[in-house]
């Protein structure tokens, strides 16, 4: 907190038009030391990430071959890692892909239906509904855990198609967690389309679903955007339900098989697992990279109103 | 506008206002399309295709407490979306349904199971136990006649076709007790061979599948205590009977070997000798405050109880504060217009952000393992420091990797709101003469803190219940030898829960239960402290 002074204290000289001959301990002081704590931070933020690749590429494959970093390159262990006799890889990967996917969509769809309904309209319990909405983000569905499992587990003995080790219920519980989580961000955001457009679109004879589905859902496009990609990397980020849930290793998620392998065979087998784990945090890296400046947005704008 | 008994004027604005509320429902109606109409009857009615479905299969079952709940939500959504009016309910359904069951009716179920004794050995009716104790005891009785039996097979069950030594030909499976049947197919020597609606088991399906086949036990009648007959090769069964019988109105279930009388005890959900030997397994069972009373009266189980719970809040409380401080750190030095490559900066150090969060702990699991890790072994050049296995040194790392976790996100929210902090009170400050640091101290972190505050309370609550970084990264370990539960030193709350629930061969669903309704008391507690000072529910509207 010592580095306020810093900030300001140049400020005079900065405006001067004479060129002035380069000053290194000028320069240290008004940035250059903000480029030494930079690089510090990327070395700290990157290396555990290029720790995990080199890991992936060398050819030893156990945990204590992994500190030799980037000495050896070799593609064996992406291939070792497809062709494992106990897990199914490439199965987690596509269950992930498919359980994130649905699910984002799923609490898209349903959290913008409420959050426009209680932007929109004004109704009885719409405060309350609010004050839920809210509420029910401070009690995150894993601490029912074992009431799920139970509750699953009963429903299997009526309806075994969606019940326990089914990726359809694990679905399901996951869509009990749409309106909490982000519905309220939604709502912010829709809060700030003036409803004027809306009026203007029921003057020319449109109809309330006609007004969302072809109008406000486009123009609130970006917080789409935002709540799909954290409900996506929520998902792929779960492990306690699905562990609960998904019993059959073919059914599993990356979380859940990832966790047993890595468990099961920590240090002798290190590089298949860190060749497993680029290839799983691939999608979710290049979705938040690319969509990073709605990301940035959408927290912001959660917090600074 | 309504109620106030008026003048000309109002009663002629009242007619305007209906005339026109009017009109637009008309507008409304006549543009919601035969496309919108289209969709919303298809969807409903697969909607009612399910439940009825589900009704169907509920009234076989004739389970009617979830056939009525069904019913009564299918008439409801069916009305919510036929009905003309109450449009915001045709929006909040959808999600509310999946909310309602898969949130708020869960958490009701756990605190049921909270007052039940729900577990191993506890996870069925009282009718289930006495047939799988009686069934676990049969042995083969030393004098029973064969029976020629065939192995049918009915929708992926099995099922005996047994033909009595009398010839009287039965019918039954496991689930279902012997039955006469008339219209079975016999062979010459008068053994039944076939019946109508099944398929006969040939000698080779018989071989593979002979093991399934020798655990199948057909009760021979309702009453458990007439036994139940067993094939060992598929073509001859007997009789099994248990040493076990049942006096139902007494209640009791006796020993007929040792003699040794084992009485139901309705509080427990078990059989109970009087040397205090019991049977397992039991039935489930409301056992009150029984499981409150073992995790609080317990010592070696509320000791491991509280320090968790201390544990649990220190780490949340610490993770929260290193986040925010290097996040704001960060933010104040990345903050400057003048310096270059700002944003380069800036994407390196969202990654570990953007990185699965439950592999990140994996990885520095491996990073900080004592004999092969990387910081054991290049950084500190080999000393075997036991980052994760020693109790406070494990903390530690927690709390480091937990820094490397969550210090993106603060930073990106911080410079967020340091930014739409408006350049004219620093301006004004600096003119009334305020020194650099006290415009941050007095200024610029007291606004910044209104903005972010919401999003501490919710990063608190989010690390209060970090399951995935304790359970990935130490496992909870070391482990508690003493404690009464598996517990270990970094163990949080919800870690608690889930090892004592799902992990290990003893699961105490009713235990875990109760751990889980402690959790629920103190985010309880912790949200409405923090939303009263914040006041952020104020502002709703």
């Amino acid at each position: 907190m010592t580095i306020a002074p810093n900030i300001a204290a140049p400020d005079n000289q900065e405006y001067i038009p004479v060129k002035q001959p380069f000053n290194f301990g000028r320069w240290f002081r008004a940035t250059g030391w903000r480029h030494l704590v930079g690089a510090v931070m990327v070395v700290f933020s990157a290396f555990p990430l290029l720790y995990v690749l080199s890991a992936s590429l060398h050819p030893g494959g156990t945990l204590i071959t992994a500190n030799g970093l980037f000495s050896e390159v070799d593609l064996g262990s992406y291939v070792t890692l497809f062709n494992l006799p106990q897990q199914p890889y490439a199965a987690w990967y596509g269950n992930t892909l498919l359980i994130g996917g649905i699910t984002s969509a799923g609490t898209v769809f349903l959290g913008a239906l409420a959050a426009y309904s209680f932007s929109r309209m004004r109704f009885t319990g719409r405060r309350a509904g609010l004050l839920m909405l809210v509420l029910v983000q401070m009690f995150p569905q894993l601490l029912a855990v074992v009431a799920i499992f139970l509750l699953l587990n009963g429903i299997s003995d009526i309806f075994p198609a969606i019940g326990l080790d089914t990726q359809i219920g694990l679905i399901m519980v996951y869509l009990g967690g749409a309106l909490g989580v982000n519905t309220y961000l939604m709502y912010g955001f829709f809060n700030t389309i003036p409803a004027s457009i809306d009026e203007a679109a029921k003057l020319d004879g449109a109809g309330h679903a006609r007004i969302f589905f072809t109008i406000i859902l486009r123009l609130v496009a970006p917080i789409l955007a935002v709540v799909g990609l954290l409900s996506f990397v929520g998902t792929t980020n779960e492990f306690v339900i699905a562990s609960i849930v998904l019993i059959t290793p073919e059914k599993q998620t990356l979380a859940v098989g990832l966790y047993q392998f890595v468990s099961q065979e920590f240090s002798s087998n290190y590089s298949v697992f860190a060749a497993g784990a680029v290839l799983a945090a691939l999608p979710v890296m290049a979705l938040f990279l690319w969509l990073q400046k709605y990301i940035v947005g959408g927290l912001t704008a959660g917090s600074v109103k | 506008m309504m109620t106030t008994p008026g003048t000309e004027r109002d009663r002629a604005q009242i007619v305007a206002a209906k005339k026109s509320r009017q009109a637009g429902r008309i507008a409304e109606a006549a543009s919601a399309g035969i496309k919108v109409l289209l969709v919303k009857v298809l969807l409903l009615g697969i909607v009612d295709a399910i439940s009825v479905y589900a009704l169907f299969v509920l009234f076989i079952k004739q389970d009617w407490l979830v056939f009525s709940l069904v019913l009564l939500v299918t008439i409801v959504v069916n009305g919510i979306y036929f009905r003309a009016k109450g449009l915001p309910a045709k929006y909040l359904t959808p999600g509310l349904i999946f909310l309602i069951i898969f949130q708020i009716f869960v958490i009701g179920y756990s605190g049921y199971i909270a007052f039940t004794n729900y577990g191993t050995g506890h996870n069925s009716t009282k009718e289930d136990a006495v047939n799988s104790l009686i069934l676990s005891s049969q042995e083969r009785v030393p004098d029973s006649p064969s029976y020629a039996v065939t192995v049918l097979e009915q929708a992926g069950a099995y099922s005996f076709l047994v033909t009595d030594p009398d010839g009287e030909i039965s019918v039954g499976s496991p689930d279902a007790p012997l039955e006469r049947v008339s219209d079975a197919e016999t062979d010459a020597s008068g053994q039944a061979i076939a019946l109508p609606g099944y398929t006969t088991l040939n000698f080779s399906d018989i071989v593979n599948n002979q093991e399934a086949i020798a655990a199948l036990a057909v009760p021979v009648s309702d009453d458990p205590n007439d036994g139940s007959l067993r094939t060992p090769d598929g073509s001859a069964a007997y009789l099994y009977l248990s040493d076990l019988v049942y006096d139902e109105a007494a209640g009791t279930m006796t020993d007929a070997s040792t003699g040794v009388v084992y009485t139901e005890d309705p509080s427990q959900g078990s059989f109970i000798a009087e040397d205090g030997a019991d049977l397992q397994p039991g039935w489930k069972v409301e056992v009150g405050l029984a499981n409150f009373a073992k995790a609080f009266g317990t010592d070696s189980i509320r000791g491991p109880l509280i320090s968790v719970t201390l544990w649990t809040f220190a780490f949340a409380f610490l993770s929260v504060a290193t986040t925010f401080a290097l996040g704001l750190f960060l933010a104040i030095v990345f903050n400057d217009l003048r310096m270059r490559g700002r944003n380069v900066y800036r994407v390196v150090m969202i990654l570990p952000y953007a990185f699965p969060a439950f592999l990140s702990a994996l990885v520095w699991a491996g990073m900080l393992n004592p004999q092969f890790g990387f910081i054991n072994q290049v950084l500190i050049g080999g000393a075997e420091i036991p980052w994760l296995t020693n109790e406070w040194l494990a903390k530690f790392s927690i709390i480091f990797v937990n820094l490397w976790l969550g210090f993106p996100y603060m930073f990106l929210v911080c410079t967020g709101a340091l930014q739409s902090i408006p350049d004219e009170l620093q301006e004004a400050a600096t003119v009334d003469g305020a020194k650099p640091w006290q415009v941050f101290r007095l200024i610029k972190l007291p606004l910044l803190l209104v903005s972010v505050s919401p999003l501490l309370i919710a990063s608190f609550a989010f690390n209060f219940n970090n399951f995935n970084l304790i359970y990935m990264l130490t496992n909870g370990g070391p482990r508690d030898v003493t404690a009464g539960v598996n517990v270990g030193a970094t163990d949080i709350l919800i870690s608690m829960v889930y090892k004592v629930a799902f992990v290990g061969a003893n699961r105490d669903y009713g235990l875990a239960s109760a751990f889980s309704i402690l959790i629920f008391v103190l985010v309880a507690l912790v949200s409405i402290i923090s939303f009263k000072q914040t006041k952020a529910l104020e502002e709703l509207n």
